[in-house]
C-alpha cells in the first residue's frame, strides 16, 4: 500500500486490466492524446491506438460502439467527458444498453463500463456539474458506482470491468485529487457491498460520492458534541446494499442520507422509503435528507455554495434527529 | 458588396472590442477574479462580426460555449457580459449562468451552450417560428468543426432543408475540437461539402477576412429571406488562446500553424483594408482602439463592483 490520488487509482485500474485482458479498449474524447483530468494518461503510449481510441465528438456513437462491440465479445471502458453529456445520447443507454439482454431472451452479454466524471463545486454551472445518478438507477439493467475513496476506485472499477453488466462508473470531480492507501496489486471491490466509513451508535448518516467526505467532516463535528455518527458509503447505488444500511439503522435508531443530486426523487428517497419499510419499529426519528434542492446548478459562486451540501448543512441535519447522550 | 462607411467602421470597432473583451476577460481568469470555464474567441472575431452584421436585432442567433464574440456581434454590452463572468447580479444572467451559458434573449440570442451541437436544432427551432408567424426573420446558428460529428447537427440541417427554413448555418472550422485537429476527428476537409448531403448551398470562406464572411451570410440570408431555404457557410479560421482558460495552446498546435494563422489575423488585415481605401485613417483608427479600450475598463470596474446574488436568488426562475 502506498497512498496515491483518486485519479491514479483509476488510472492503474485500467492499465492493470488492459494489461490482463487483451479484449478490454477505451474510447472517448480526447482519452488518447489529451486525457480529460489527465484520467487516462498514459494508456496511450502503453497500449496504442487500437485500444485508446480518441472519438470524434459523438456521444450516441461512443455509447452506440460500446454496445455493439460488447454484444460482438469486447470488454468496452468508454468515457463520457462529462456525465451531462450523457443525455445527448441516451437512447443507447436507455433502450439499448439497458434492455438488449432481456429483450433478447438473455442471449446477450454486456460488459461495458462508462467513466464519466459527475457533480459540481468548480463553477462548470448547469451543464457540466450535474448528479444524475439517480436516473440511471431508474434503468433496470444497468448498473451504477459511486467511489469515495483511490481505494474503492480501484477495486470497483476493476469489479466493474469484470463484471458482464453495462456498469456506470460515476467520478466525483472533487474526488480526483483525493489522497488515500491504494494497494499496488490488483484487487477488487465487489459491486453492491457496502461499507461503514466509521462506525458510531447514535445516528447513521448514508453518504454517497464526495459527499463521502463531507460525512465525515460533519462526523467529527458531532463527535464533538458528544454524538457518534456512523457513516455508511453504499458505494455501489445499483443493486444498493441495503442490509448494511438497515443493520446500522437498527442499532442507531435515526437515519440521515446525503447526496449532491437534487433531493426530490433522489437516491436518497429510495433509501428512506426502504428504511420506513423495513425498520419503522425501529426509528426513533423520521429519515432526513441533506441534498441539492430543486434547481439547475447556478455558475455564480456564492449561489452554488448554497446550493451544494457540505458538512455543516449535515451537521445541522442530524442535530435536529440526535440528541448527545448525556 | 457596397457597404456605407459608417457600418464598416462599426465593424471594425466591434472586432476591436471582443479581442480587447477577451483580452480584458483572460487577465482576470490569471488573476482569479473570475471562476469556473472560459472558453475565449480572440482570433475569430472576422465570423461573428461579419455574419451578425449580415441580420437585424428581431433575427436570432444560436451561440456555442465559445460565445462571448457572438453576444459582443450581437449587441451584447461588455458590462454585463463582464459581470455574467464575476458570477453577479447584473449579469445577463443574474449570474446563474456564467460565461458558457452567457445569452441575451433581447438581443436575439438563444444561448451560448455548454452541450456542443446543441444549438442548431434550437436555430431551426426559431426559424420554423418566423416561418410559421410569417415573418421575415432568419436564424444564424454558430458552430464548430468538432460539433459536425454529433448527429443534432446533421438533423438540424436535414429538417431545415425539407422544410426550406430561414437558417444559415455557420461552421466556424477553426481546425480543432478541443484539442484534437480536424484530420483526426473527421475525414472531411471542407466542412460546406457535407451541404451536398441536404441538397443546399454550401460554401467555405476565408473567415480570418470579415468582408469575405460578411458576403457570403449576407448571401444567404437574403435567400432564406427570400423563402429558398438554409445554407451552410464554414468559415476558416483560428483561436489564439487554448480551447479553454488562457494558455495560449502551444502544447498541442505545431508554432508554425499558430504563427501562419496569427499573420493572417483579421482586425489587423480589416483595419489595413478600411485605411487603404481611405474609410479611416491610421489615427482614426487608433482613436477607436483607445475609445474601446476605455470602455473595456469602465466594463470590468462596474462589473466587479456588481453585488453578487444571495441565496434568495437560488430558486428563482426555475419555472414561469
Ligand atoms: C455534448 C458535448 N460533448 C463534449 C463536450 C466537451 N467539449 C466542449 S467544447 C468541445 C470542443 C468543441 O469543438 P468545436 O465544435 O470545434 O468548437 P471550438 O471549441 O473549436 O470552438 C468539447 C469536446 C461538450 N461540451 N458537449
Ligand atoms: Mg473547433
Amino acid at each position: 500500500m502506498r497512498p496515491i490520488i483518486y485519479l491514479m487509482a483509476i488510472n492503474e485500474a485500467l492499465q492493470q486490466e488492459m494489461e490482463r485482458d487483451s479484449t478490454i479498449f477505451v474510447a472517448g474524447e480526447d482519452v488518447g492524446q489529451h486525457p480529460p483530468f489527465g484520467v487516462t494518461m498514459g494508456l496511450l503510449p502503453r497500449f496504442g491506438p487500437q485500444r485508446v481510441v480518441d472519438t470524434p465528438i459523438s456521444e450516441s456513437a461512443i455509447l452506440g460502439l460500446a454496445v455493439g462491440a460488447a454484444a460482438a465479445g469486447l470488454r468496452p471502458v468508454v468515457e463520457i467527458m462529462f456525465m451531462d453529456f450523457l443525455f445527448v445520447a441516451f437512447d443507447q443507454v436507455i433502450n439499448q444498453m439497458a434492455k438488449m439482454r432481456y429483450m433478447f431472451g438473455g442471449k446477450a452479454k454486456l460488459p461495458i463500463v462508462v467513466r464519466s466524471p459527475c457533480g459540481g463545486g468548480y463553477s462548470l454551472a448547469a451543464q457540466h456539474s450535474q448528479s444524475l445518478e439517480a436516473m440511471l438507477c431508474h434503468i433496470p439493467g444497468l448498473k451504477v458506482v459511486m467511489p469515495a475513496t483511490p481505494y474503492d476506485a480501484k477495486g470497483l472499477l476493476t469489479a466493474a470491468i469484470r463484471d458482464d453488466n453495462p456498469v456506470f462508473f460515476l467520478e466525483h470531480k472533487k474526488c480526483y485529487t483525493v489522497a488515500g492507501d491504494v494497494p499496488q496489486e490488483q484487487y477488487e471491490v465487489p459491486l453492491g457491498v457496502a461499507e461503514v466509513k466509521r462506525p458510531g451508535s447514535d445516528v447513521t448518516i448514508v453518504a454517497t460520492s464526495y459527499m463521502v467526505h463531507e460525512a465525515l467532516q460533519a462526523a467529527d463535528e458531532l463527535a464533538k458534541r458528544g454524538i457518534e455518527a456512523e457513516v455508511i458509503d453504499p458505494r455501489t447505488l445499483l443493486p444498493l446494499d441495503m442490509e448494511a444500511i438497515l443493520t446500522s439503522v437498527r442499532k442507531t435508531h435515526r437515519v440521515v442520507i446525503v447526496h449532491e443530486a437534487v433531493e426530490f426523487c433522489g437516491v436518497g428517497a429510495e433509501i428512506a422509503a426502504q428504511v420506513a419499510e423495513a425498520a419503522f419499529d425501529a426509528l426513533e426519528a423520521p429519515p432526513l435528507r441533506v441534498a441539492a434542492p430543486f434547481c439547475p446548478v447556478p455558475f455564480s459562486p456564492p449561489l452554488e455554495e448554497a446550493y451544494l451540501p457540505n458538512a455543516q448543512k449535515i451537521t445541522d441535519t442530524v442535530l435536529s434527529v440526535a440528541q448527545a447522550k448525556t | 458588396m457596397d457597404i456605407p462607411r459608417e457600418k464598416l467602421i462599426e465593424m471594425y470597432e466591434r472586432m476591436v472590442t471582443i479581442r480587447q473583451f477577451e483580452e480584458g476577460a483572460a487577465g482576470l481568469m490569471r488573476d482569479g477574479r473570475i471562476k469556473g470555464m472560459v472558453h475565449l474567441y480572440a482570433g475569430e472575431e472576422a465570423v461573428a462580426v461579419g455574419a451578425c452584421f449580415a441580420v437585424g436585432k428581431e433575427d436570432y442567433i444560436a451561440s456555442t460555449h465559445r460565445g462571448h464574440g457572438h453576444l459582443i456581434a450581437k449587441g451584447g454590452d461588455p458590462k454585463n457580459m463582464y459581470a455574467e463572468l464575476f458570477g453577479g447580479q447584473d449579469g445577463y444572467c443574474h449570474g446563474k449562468g456564467g460565461s458558457v451559458h452567457i445569452a441575451d434573449l433581447d438581443l436575439g440570442i438563444l444561448g451560448a451552450n455548454g452541450i456542443v451541437g446543441a444549438g442548431p436544432p434550437i436555430a431551426v427551432g426559431a426559424a420554423f417560428a418566423a416561418q410559421y408567424k410569417g415573418e421575415r426573420g432568419v436564424s444564424l446558428c454558430f458552430f464548430g468543426d468538432g460539433a459536425t460529428n454529433q448527429g443534432t447537427v446533421h438533423e438540424a440541417l436535414n429538417l431545415a432543408a425539407i422544410l426550406k427554413l430561414p437558417v444559415v448555418f455557420i461552421c466556424e472550422n477553426n481546425l480543432y475540437g478541443e484539442w484534437t485537429r480536424q484530420d483526426r476527428h473527421q475525414t472531411v476537409k471542407d466542412i460546406a461539402e457535407r451541404a451536398k448531403a441536404y441538397a443546399i448551398p454550401g460554401i467555405t470562406v476565408d473567415g480570418m477576412d470579415v468582408m469575405a464572411v460578411h458576403e457570403a451570410v449576407s448571401e444567404a440570408v437574403e435567400r432564406a429571406r427570400r423563402g429558398d431555404g438554409p445554407s451552410l457557410v464554414e468559415c476558416k479560421t483560428y483561436r489564439y488562446f487554448d480551447h479553454q482558460g488562457v494558455g495560449d495552446g502551444a502544447a498541442d498546435r505545431a508554432a508554425e500553424e499558430m504563427e501562419e494563422w496569427r499573420a493572417r489575423d483579421a482586425i489587423v488585415r480589416f483595419r489595413r483594408h478600411l485605411v487603404q481605401t481611405e474609410a479611416l485613417t491610421e489615427a482614426e483608427a487608433e482613436d477607436i482602439d483607445r475609445r474601446v479600450a476605455a470602455r473595456i475598463e469602465e466594463a470590468i470596474a462596474f462589473a466587479a463592483a456588481s453585488p453578487l446574488p444571495t441565496e434568495e436568488d437560488l430558486l428563482t426562475d426555475v419555472y414561469a
